[in-house]
C-alpha cells in the first residue's frame, strides 16, 4: 500500500472514531449552550428593560456587561473554578452541601455572563428605538403601563432583541468549546485532544461540528426573528419548533448515560490520556463503570481529586512535592515518595497508591547539532551561552517552582522564553525557532526526534515518578484498589515512550485507547473482554 | 352656549423647565356639548399641551380640567382616556398590529366581546370610507390619507363623546386633507361628537370648526365664531392670524390674474 493510501485509511479511521464520540459531545455541547443562553436571556432581558428606562443605569449596565465581554473566554471559565471552590467552602460550612467546581457549573456560569452583552445591548436599542408617538398612542387609547409593555413595547422591541439573542447564540456555541478545559465535555474535546495528540482530523472535526451547530441555531433563531418582525406567526412557530426538535434530538444520547461510575481524571497531554484510558480499562475489567474528565491543568487536577470531583488520576512526585507540598529541598526519590504518601493522606486524605514504574521528569533537551556546535552537554553548560539562547516551554513550566530551582541552582536565565502547546514546542526546537525546550523524559518524541537530553549535574530538578492518586471518598474502595494494583511498578519508561509515540507520531497514529491497550498487553495484562454488558 | 360646558379647562399652567418659561400660562377654555372647536396659534403657543391636559397625557402644574362637571384628576386615568378619542398627526398607529387590531384596541381594553369588536371594526371602516378588506392589512401598506382614516376610526371605536385631534390632517397633501377633513366633519355631526382640534392651518380651522380658540404665549386670547373673530374690536394678533386666509386668497387671485382688464 502506498503512503498516501495509508494516510487516507488512517484519516477514515479517525473520522469514524470522531463520529462515535459525536452523540455525547454534541449532546453535552447543546445542553451547555442552551442552558447558558436561556439563563443569559433570563438575566439580560430585565436588565435591558431597566436600562432602557433609566439612562443613568443604562451606562453602568452596558459598561459592566461590555467589560465582561473583554475578558477572554478561557480566562472567564478559569476564573469560576476558584470562585466556586470558595463558594463550596462556604456552603459546606453552612449547609453541608458541596458545589461542584468543575464541569457543568463553571461552564454555564461563564457562558451565561458571556452571552449577556449582545442581548442587553440589543434589548436597550430595541426599547429605546421605539417611536415615541407610538408610545403616546398607547397611552392615549387607555393602556395601563403593563398593557403598554406587553402589547406595544415588547412586540416592537422583539425583532431587535432576537437579533441580539442570535449573536449571543453564535458566541456561546463557539466559546463553549473552551469549557473542555474546566472538565466539561463539549465539542471542544475534539479540538483539545486533537491539538495534544497532533490529530488534525479531530481538530478540524471539532471546528466543523461547532460551526455547523452554530449556523443551524442561527438559521432557526433567524426564522423566529423574521417571523417576529414581519408579524408572521407561522415562521416564528417553525423556528421555535425547529429549535425544540433539534435540542431534543441532541439530548437523546445523554439520556442513555445513566449511573455514574468512577471518574478518571487526566491532565492535558498524551501520556495522561493513555494512562486515563489504561485506568478506565482496568476499572471496566473489574466490572465497574468509568468516565473521564480530561484536559485538567496540573493544579486543578490535584484539587479535583482532593475534592472528590475525580476519583483517580496519575500525577508525578516532583510536581506534588514542589507545587502541592511546596517543598524547595531535594531528597532521594524513595524518601520523596514516602513523605508524600504520608503528607497527602494526612493533609487531604488522598491516597498515593504507588508508582507506575517510570519517571516523567522535566528535562532540558536540544537538537544534537545545535548542542554540539555550542559544546553543550549539561544544564551547567547553558550558562555561558544563555544570553543568546531561546527557551521553549509548555504553558506551565515558567511559573513552576522547578524553573525557579534551576535558575537559582545554576545561576542563569535565557535571553528569550516562549510558551507553546507541547506539540508545537517539539516542532519549535526541530525547526530551530527555539534552542532549548523543557521536554518530558517519557515523551517518545525525544527519541524519535533524536534530541539531546541535558544532564543535571547539580540535581536541581526533583524526581518525577508517575504515581496513582485516589480521592478521599474512594480511599477504602477495594474494587478500585484491586483494579489498579496490577499496574503498579509495571510500566517502564521505554514502554511509556513507545505508547506515547504511537499517539504522537506524524503518520499511522494510534488513538490513546489503542495505545493503552498496547501498553496493557505489553505488560502482560489480560486482553479486554469485548464490550462486556453492563 | 349652554350654561354648563362639557369640557371646562380652568386657569391651567404648565412649565417644562421648572418654572423659567411656561408652555401654558393661566389658560381657560370652555367647550359646549356638540361643539367643534379649532385651536389655532403659532408653533410654541401651547395649543398641543392644552389639548393633552384634557385626556391627561400631560397634567397641568396648576388649574383644573373638568368633564361633565367632574374633575379629571379624580377619575381613573385609563378610564378617562378610553372614554375620549384621540387622533395623532401621523395617525400614531401601532405598526405591528393590523388595521383591524388598531381600530379594535380600545374596545378590547374595555373588554368588549370579540364578536362585537369585529362588527364595530367593520362598521367603522365603512364610516371612514375604507373597504372592509383593509382590516387585515398593516399600517405600513396604507397611504397617508388611509392611515389617518384608520386613526380616526380608532379614536371613534369605543363610542366616545369627545374627540381630541392634534394636527390630524397636517401631514396630508392638500387634496387628501380636504377630503378626509370633510369626512370627519360629517362624522362629527352624524355621531353628535364634541371635538377639539389643534391646527396651525387657519383656513382648515375656519372650514371645519364652529368656533375658533386663538392661543398666544400659552394663553387663550380669543374664542368665538370665525365670523366674529374677523370682525373688528379684536386684538391685533387675532386679526393678523384670522385674516391670513383672506390675504392669501387675494394674493392668489392677483398671481393668477395678472391683468384685471383682460377679464373685466
Amino acid at each position: 500500500m502506498s503512503l498516501s493510501s495509508l494516510a487516507i485509511v488512517n484519516m477514515h479511521e479517525q473520522i469514524s472514531a470522531a463520529l462515535q464520540l459525536l452523540p455525547n459531545y454534541l449532546g453535552q455541547h447543546t445542553l451547555l449552550c442552551a442552558s447558558s443562553l436561556s439563563l443569559g436571556v433570563l438575566f439580560a432581558l430585565p436588565l435591558a428593560v431597566l436600562a432602557a428606562r433609566r439612562p443613568r443605569i443604562r451606562f453602568w449596565v452596558l459598561s459592566i456587561t461590555g467589560l465582561v465581554q473583554t475578558v477572554p473566554g478561557l480566562a472567564l471559565l478559569a476564573m469560576f473554578y476558584p470562585l466556586l471552590l470558595g463558594l463550596s467552602d462556604v456552603t459546606r460550612a453552612l449547609l453541608g452541601i458541596d458545589i461542584p467546581a468543575l464541569g457543568f457549573l463553571p461552564s454555564v456560569a461563564a457562558l451565561t455572563l458571556y452571552s449577556m452583552l449582545p442581548i442587553v445591548r440589543n434589548g436597550v436599542a430595541g426599547f429605546v428605538g421605539i417611536d415615541p408617538a407610538v408610545l403616546e398612542a398607547a397611552d392615549a387609547v387607555g393602556m395601563t403601563p403593563r398593557q403598554r409593555f406587553v402589547r406595544v413595547e415588547a412586540p416592537l422591541a422583539a425583532p431587535v432583541v432576537m437579533a441580539g439573542i442570535r449573536t449571543a447564540a453564535i458566541w456561546t456555541i463557539g466559546t463553549a468549546t473552551l469549557s473542555t478545559s474546566v472538565g466539561q465535555t463539549s465539542l471542544g474535546n475534539y479540538i483539545f485532544a486533537g491539538l495534544q495528540t497532533q490529530n488534525w482530523v479531530f481538530v478540524l472535526f471539532g471546528c466543523i461540528a461547532a460551526a455547523v451547530l452554530a449556523s443551524v441555531a442561527d438559521q432557526l433563531l433567524g426564522l423566529i426573528e423574521v417571523g417576529l418582525s414581519a408579524g408572521k406567526r407561522g415562521l416564528t412557530c417553525l423556528g421555535v419548533a425547529g429549535l425544540a426538535a433539534g435540542f431534543g434530538l441532541t439530548l437523546i444520547p445523554l439520556g442513555a448515560v445513566t449511573a455514574t461510575g468512577y471518574v478518571v481524571g487526566a491532565k492535558n497531554f498524551t501520556e495522561q490520556y493513555i494512562l486515563a484510558e489504561l485506568i478506565s480499562r482496568q476499572i471496566k475489567e473489574a466490572g465497574a463503570r468509568a468516565e473521564r474528565q480530561e484536559n485538567l491543568g496540573s493544579a486543578i487536577a490535584f484539587r479535583a481529586v482532593a475534592n472528590g470531583e475525580i476519583d483517580v488520576y496519575v500525577d508525578y512526585t516532583g510536581t506534588l512535592w514542589t507545587n502541592v507540598m511546596r517543598r524547595r529541598d531535594l531528597v532521594t526519590p524513595a524518601q520523596m515518595q514516602q513523605q508524600l504518601t504520608q503528607w497527602l493522606a494526612r493533609e487531604y486524605g488522598v491516597v498515593l497508591l504507588g508508582s507506575l514504574g517510570f519517571e516523567n521528569a522535566y528535562v532540558f533537551a536540544m537538537r544534537r547539532d545545535r548542542a554540539a556546535a555550542l559544546g553543550i552537554t549539561s544544564i551547567a553548560d547553558l550558562r555561558q551561552h544563555s544570553a543568546q539562547l531561546t527557551l521553549g516551554t509548555d504553558f506551565e513550566f515558567l511559573v513552576r517552582p522547578e524553573w525557579t530551582m534551576i535558575k537559582n541552582t545554576y545561576q542563569f536565565d535565557f535571553a528569550v522564553k516562549r510558551s507553546f502547546e507541547p506539540t508545537f514546542m517539539y516542532r519549535a526546537v526541530l525547526d530551530r525557532s527555539v534552542d532549548v525546550i523543557s521536554a518530558f523524559s517519557s515523551d517518545g518524541r525525544i527519541a524519535s526526534d533524536d534530541l539531546l537530553v541535558l544532564n543535571d549535574p547539580m540535581h536541581a530538578i526533583p524526581s518525577y515518578e508517575a504515581v496513582v492518586l485516589i480521592s478521599p471518598k474512594r480511599s477504602k474502595d477495594r474494587v478500585l484498589m484491586d483494579a489498579l494494583t496490577p499496574l503498579l511498578g509495571r510500566i517502564s519508561v521505554e514502554k511509556m515512550r513507545e505508547a506515547n509515540l504511537m499517539v504522537d507520531r506524524g503518520s499511522n497514529k494510534a488513538s490513546p485507547q489503542d495505545a493503552a491497550e498496547y501498553l496493557a498487553r505489553s505488560i502482560g495484562l489480560r486482553e479486554l473482554r469485548a464490550a462486556s454488558a453492563p | 352656549m349652554s350654561s354648563s360646558p362639557l369640557i371646562q379647562v380652568s386657569d391651567v399652567c404648565k412649565s417644562f423647565d421648572g418654572g423659567r418659561t411656561f408652555a401654558v400660562r393661566n389658560a381657560s377654555l370652555a367647550v359646549a356639548q356638540g361643539a367643534f372647536i379649532s385651536l389655532v396659534g403659532a408653533s410654541g403657543s401651547g395649543k398641543t399641551t392644552l389639548l393633552k391636559f384634557i385626556n391627561r397625557l400631560i397634567d397641568p402644574d396648576t388649574g383644573s380640567v373638568c368633564i361633565d362637571g367632574k374633575n379629571t384628576v379624580a377619575m381613573e386615568i385609563t378610564e378617562l382616556r378610553r372614554s375620549i378619542g384621540y387622533v395623532f398627526q401621523n395617525a400614531g398607529l401601532f405598526p405591528h398590529l393590523t388595521v383591524g387590531e388598531n381600530i379594535g384596541m380600545t374596545p378590547q381594553l374595555l373588554g368588549w366581546p370579540s364578536v362585537k369588536i369585529a362588527a364595530r371594526i367593520e362598521e367603522l371602516l365603512d364610516l371612514v370610507e375604507l373597504p372592509a378588506s383593509y382590516a387585515t392589512r398593516r399600517p405600513a401598506t396604507l397611504s397617508g390619507g388611509e392611515r389617518q382614516r384608520v386613526g380616526v376610526a380608532r379614536a371613534l371605536a369605543a363610542r366616545p363623546k369627545i374627540v381630541l385631534m392634534d394636527e390630524p390632517f397636517g401631514a396630508l397633501d392638500p387634496i387628501t386633507r380636504d377630503i378626509v377633513g370633510a369626512t370627519y366633519r360629517r362624522l362629527h355631526n352624524l355621531l353628535g361628537l364634541t371635538t377639539v382640534m389643534v391646527t396651525h392651518d387657519v383656513q382648515e380651522a375656519i372650514l371645519l370648526g364652529d368656533r375658533i380658540a386663538v392661543m398666544k404665549g400659552g394663553r387663550v386670547i380669543a374664542l368665538d365664531t370665525p365670523r366674529a373673530l374677523m370682525a373688528g374690536n379684536q386684538a391685533d394678533d387675532v386679526i393678523a392670524l384670522m385674516s391670513m386666509p383672506k390675504r392669501q386668497a387675494e394674493q392668489v387671485r392677483v398671481a393668477i390674474e395678472p391683468s384685471d382688464s383682460q377679464h373685466a
